[in-house]
C-alpha cells in the first residue's frame, strides 16, 4: 500500500498552504478557568451525577468499605491485580474463596472473566473535578479489561490525585512525554440511549461503578 | 411503526423526503429526536461567550491541524509504528475493503465485532466482508438494531432515531432466538447486552473507528458511552481501526478542547463514559489488549476537498452532529432521505467529495439557509457559505465558481432551460427600456398567467403580476401629489 500512501501524501503536499495557520494557545484557555476551592465535594458531587457511588473513606479504612460493598452486593467473586499497593487490603478485606488475582492471560482467563466474575477492583490513577471522571492508566498487573468486563467496577481513588480537568493532569504528568499502551477517563457505568433516546445504565461495559474516595490529602 | 424505507441513493434525495414527510411517525420520531438533542446541547453552553472562546480554540486547533495535514501524517505514522501499531493507507473503500480481508484471512476470522464508525459505513465494510463469507456484527445498540432489521443509520451519533421501542420490540423478538416481545428499555438492552457479549467473548478480530489521531504520541482517541468500543478494541486479539486521513491533530493537549466540544454538542454531555486513549497493541508481560492493532487511513476523496482552500474547511468536522440536530430541513426529512452515509448540513458538503457532486447536486439545496448549522457547529465550518458555493458550483452560473476545479460532476445541475432563463434575466435588468416595456406586458396580460407553474404551484398559489408596476403605480402617485399641490397653490 506504500503507492497510496505516496499518492495520497503527494496531493495533500501539493495543496499544503505554504505558511501553518496558527498554533492554539491551550495553556491560556485553561489558566482563565475559576480556581475551586471546594474540589472534592465538587468531585463527589459531580461522580454521583454520572450515577456512580462514592464511598469516602480514608487511608487505613478502605479494606473495611470494600468489605462493606462485597457484603452488600452479595458479590460471589471479585477479580484484582496482584502484587499493587492495593492487594494486601484487597486480601485482608475478601475471603479467598471470593476473590480472584488476574494472574494468567486472558486468553486463560476468559471464560472466567465473561462468564463468572461479578466484580473487578483497579486502582485509579486519578480523578477529574469538572467531571467526576476516573483517570485509569491499565498496566500488567490490573489489564484493561478488569475495569471493563465485569458487571461492578471498583475504583479506589485518592483526593490527593484530583486534578481541576483533563488538561491539568495531562499537564502535571506529562502524558505526552509517554503513554501506556491504554489510558482511560471513565466517568459512571456504561449507558445508552439509542432506544427512543432513554438512558438506561449497563450496556456493555460496567452495570455498576463504586468509588472508593480514600483522603489522604488535597488535590493537586 | 414505520414501513417507509428511503432509498440509498443521493439522486432520490426528493422522492425520499416526499415519502418520509408524509409519514407521521417518522416526522415525529425525527422532530421529538431534534427538540431534544438541540435543548440538551443548549444546556451545556449556557454561556454564549464562554462556547465562542471554546468554539475559537477547536478551531484553530482543526485548522493548524489542517495546514500541517501531510507533515502530522507522517509523524503520526512514525509514532504509531514506534507504538507496534501497524499503519496502512487507502485511496477509496475498495482499498480499504482489501486490507480488511487481508488481515481477517491471515488470521482466519469468519466474523468481527464492530464498535461505531462511519467510515465502516463510508466502505459499506459489512457487506463487502459478507461477500467473503465474513460476518461482521455492528455492537454499539443502535447500529445492532438496524442491522438486524436491515436499515441505515439516520443519524450519525443516534443512528436508530428513527425507530420505536416497539419497533426495537419486533426486531429483536423476531431476530434474536430465545428474546420475547418486551417493550420494556431496561429489558431490550439488557437482551442485546447478552447476544453481543457471546460475540464479544469469541471473536478474533474487533474493528473500531477513531475520533482524533494524536500525531507526537501515536495515539488513537475513541469516545463513547456504551463499552463496545473499549471492548472491540480490547477483547478480540486484532483490532483493526479505520478513518479518515483529516482526524490527526498535532498535540495530545489538543485532545481535552475538542472532546469537551464534541460531547456537549452532539449529546449534550459533559463528558461520555469513557474516554479511550489507545497506545498500541498488548506489549510483553501485559495479559490482555490486542496482539496486533493495525490503523487504516482512508483519503476516499478527502484530498479532493484538501485541494481548494474554501472546502479544506470542510475536514475540521469533527463529526458531532449538531448540524442536524438543528437544521430545520434534516429534522423534517430525517437522516434517511439524503441517501448518503453522512446526512444533514455537514453531509451536503462532504458527500460531493465522496462519490461527485453529479449525485448529491440535490443535497445543498435542502437548506434554507437559516444558518442554525453554522452557529452551532464546535469548529467554526462556515457550513451555509459553502451550501451557496456548492450550489453555484453545481450550476457554474458564475465565473468565480469555476475556481472549484477539484470537484467531479461540477455543473450538472444546471440545464439549458434555466441557464436561458437566468440570461434572459440579465438581459432585461440591464436594458432599462425593455425592461419597462416587459413589466408593462406582463401586468396587462396577467389575466393569461398559467394557472400550473411547475415546482411552486404543486403546494403554493400562482404567482401572477400585479395589476399596475411598482413604477407605474409610483409615477401615478406622484402625479396625483403634483396635481393636489398645484390645486392648493392656485387656492392659496
Amino acid at each position: 500500500m506504500s503507492t497510496a500512501r505516496d499518492a495520497i501524501l503527494s496531493r495533500l503536499r501539493a495543496a499544503a498552504p505554504a505558511t501553518p495557520s496558527p498554533p492554539p494557545d491551550i495553556a491560556a484557555h485553561y489558566a482563565g478557568m475559576p480556581a475551586d476551592d471546594a474540589r472534592v465535594a465538587r468531585f463527589v458531587d459531580r461522580a454521583r451525577g454520572w450515577r456512580a457511588e462514592v464511598i469516602e473513606t480514608d487511608a487505613t479504612h478502605w479494606p473495611q468499605a470494600l468489605a462493606a460493598v462485597v457484603a452488600a452486593k452479595e458479590l460471589r467473586l471479585l477479580l484484582a491485580g496482584a502484587g499493587t499497593a492495593l492487594s494486601d487490603g484487597i486480601a485482608a478485606a475478601v475471603p479467598a474463596t471470593r476473590r480472584r488475582w488476574y494472574d494468567a492471560p486472558i486468553e486463560t482467563l476468559r471464560p472466567l472473566l465473561f462468564d463468572t466474575v461479578d466484580a473487578g477492583i483497579t486502582t485509579a490513577r486519578g480523578g477529574i473535578v469538572e467531571t467526576g471522571s476516573l483517570v485509569l492508566w491499565p498496566d500488567a498487573a490490573e489489564p484493561r479489561t478488569l475495569s471493563l468486563v465485569p458487571p461492578l467496577h471498583i475504583a479506589v481513588l485518592r483526593t490527593s490525585t484530583l486534578h481541576d480537568t483533563l488538561h491539568h493532569a495531562m499537564r502535571a504528568e506529562r502524558w505526552a512525554d509517554g503513554l501506556p499502551t491504554n489510558a482511560l477517563l471513565v466517568t459512571g457505568p456504561s449507558k445508552t440511549a439509542d432506544i427512543q433516546r432513554l438512558l438506561v445504565y449497563g450496556a456493555h461495559g460496567p452495570k455498576q461503578l463504586v468509588i472508593l474516595l480514600v483522603r489522604d490529602g488535597d488535590p493537586r | 411503526m414505520s414501513a417507509v424505507r428511503p432509498v440509498a441513493d443521493p439522486r432520490a434525495f426528493k422522492d425520499n423526503a416526499t415519502l418520509v414527510l408524509e409519514d407521521p411517525v417518522l416526522r415525529r420520531n425525527f422532530r421529538d429526536a431534534m427538540a431534544y438533542l438541540a435543548d440538551r446541547r443548549a444546556a451545556q453552553f449556557p454561556d454564549s461567550d464562554a462556547f465562542g472562546r471554546l468554539r475559537t480554540l477547536g478551531e484553530t486547533i482543526r485548522r493548524h491541524a489542517l495546514s500541517r495535514l501531510p507533515e502530522l501524517l507522517e509523524t503520526l505514522e512514525a509514532n504509531l509504528r514506534a507504538n507496534g501499531v501497524q499503519v496502512h493507507w487507502a485511496e477509496d473503500a475498495d482499498d480499504a475493503n482489501r486490507l480488511f480481508l487481508d488481515i481477517a484471512r491471515r488470521h482466519r476470522a469468519t466474523g468481527m465485532v464492530k464498535g461505531k464508525s462511519m467510515v465502516s459505513e463510508e466502505i459499506e465494510l459489512n457487506h463487502r466482508m459478507a461477500e467473503h463469507g465474513i460476518d461482521c456484527v455492528e455492537t454499539d445498540m443502535g447500529e445492532y438494531i438496524l442491522q438486524l432489521d436491515g436499515d441505515r443509520p439516520s443519524h450519525i451519533i443516534m443512528p436508530a432515531i428513527h425507530k420505536t421501542r416497539e419497533d426495537v420490540a419486533r426486531i429483536f423478538a423476531e431476530r434474536i432466538p430465545g428474546a420475547g416481545y418486551t417493550t420494556d428499555v431496561e429489558e431490550l438492552i439488557a437482551i442485546g447486552r447478552r447476544t453481543l457479549r457471546d460475540r464479544f467473548r469469541d471473536a478474533t478480530v474487533g474493528v473500531s473507528g477513531v475520533n482524533f489521531l494524536v500525531a507526537e504520541t501515536g495515539t488513537l482517541v475513541l469516545v463513547e458511552n456504551e463499552g463496545n468500543g473499549r471492548l472491540s478494541t480490547t477483547a478480540p486479539d486484532v483490532h483493526i481501526a479505520i478513518t479518515g486521513i483529516e482526524k490527526v491533530v498535532a498535540k495530545l493537549e489538543h485532545v481535552p478542547p475538542l472532546f469537551t466540544l464534541l460531547t456537549r454538542s452532539a449529546t449534550g454531555q459533559a463528558v461520555t463514559t469513557y474516554l479511550n486513549l489507545i497506545g498500541g497493541p498488548r506489549r510483553d508481560g501485559e495479559r490482555d489488549g490486542p496482539r496486533e492493532v493495525h490503523l487504516i487511513l482512508l483519503d476516499n476523496g478527502r484530498t479532493q476537498a484538501y485541494r481548494e482552500e474554501r472546502f479544506r474547511a470542510t475536514l475540521q468536522c469533527i463529526r458531532c452532529g449538531a448540524c442536524m440536530n438543528h437544521c430545520p430541513v434534516y429534522a423534517r426529512v430525517g437522516g434517511l432521505s439524503y441517501g448518503t452515509t453522512y446526512p444533514g448540513p455537514i453531509g451536503a458538503l462532504i458527500s460531493p467529495h465522496l462519490s461527485s457532486l453529479d449525485e448529491t447536486r440535490d443535497l445543498p439545496t435542502a437548506s434554507s439557509l437559516c444558518g442554525a448549522c453554522g452557529e452551532v457547529c464546535p469548529v467554526g465550518i462556515p457550513i451555509p457559505d459553502l451550501l451557496v458555493s456548492l450550489r453555484e458550483a453545481a450550476r457554474q452560473h458564475r465565473p468565480a465558481a469555476r475556481q472549484h476545479g477539484a470537484l467531479k460532476g461540477q455543473g450538472t445541475a444546471g440545464s439549458i432551460a434555466e441557464a436561458l432563463a437566468w440570461k434572459g434575466w440579465r438581459v432585461l435588468y440591464s436594458h432599462p427600456r425593455l425592461y419597462r416595456l416587459f413589466s408593462w406586458c406582463a401586468t396587462r396580460l396577467r389575466r393569461w398567467t398559467p394557472a400550473s407553474q411547475g415546482g411552486w404551484t404543486r403546494t403554493r398559489a400562482p404567482l401572477i403580476p400585479a395589476r399596475r408596476s411598482l413604477r407605474e403605480r409610483l409615477a401615478e402617485r406622484d402625479a396625483s401629489a403634483r396635481r393636489h399641490r398645484e390645486f392648493h397653490d392656485t387656492r392659496s
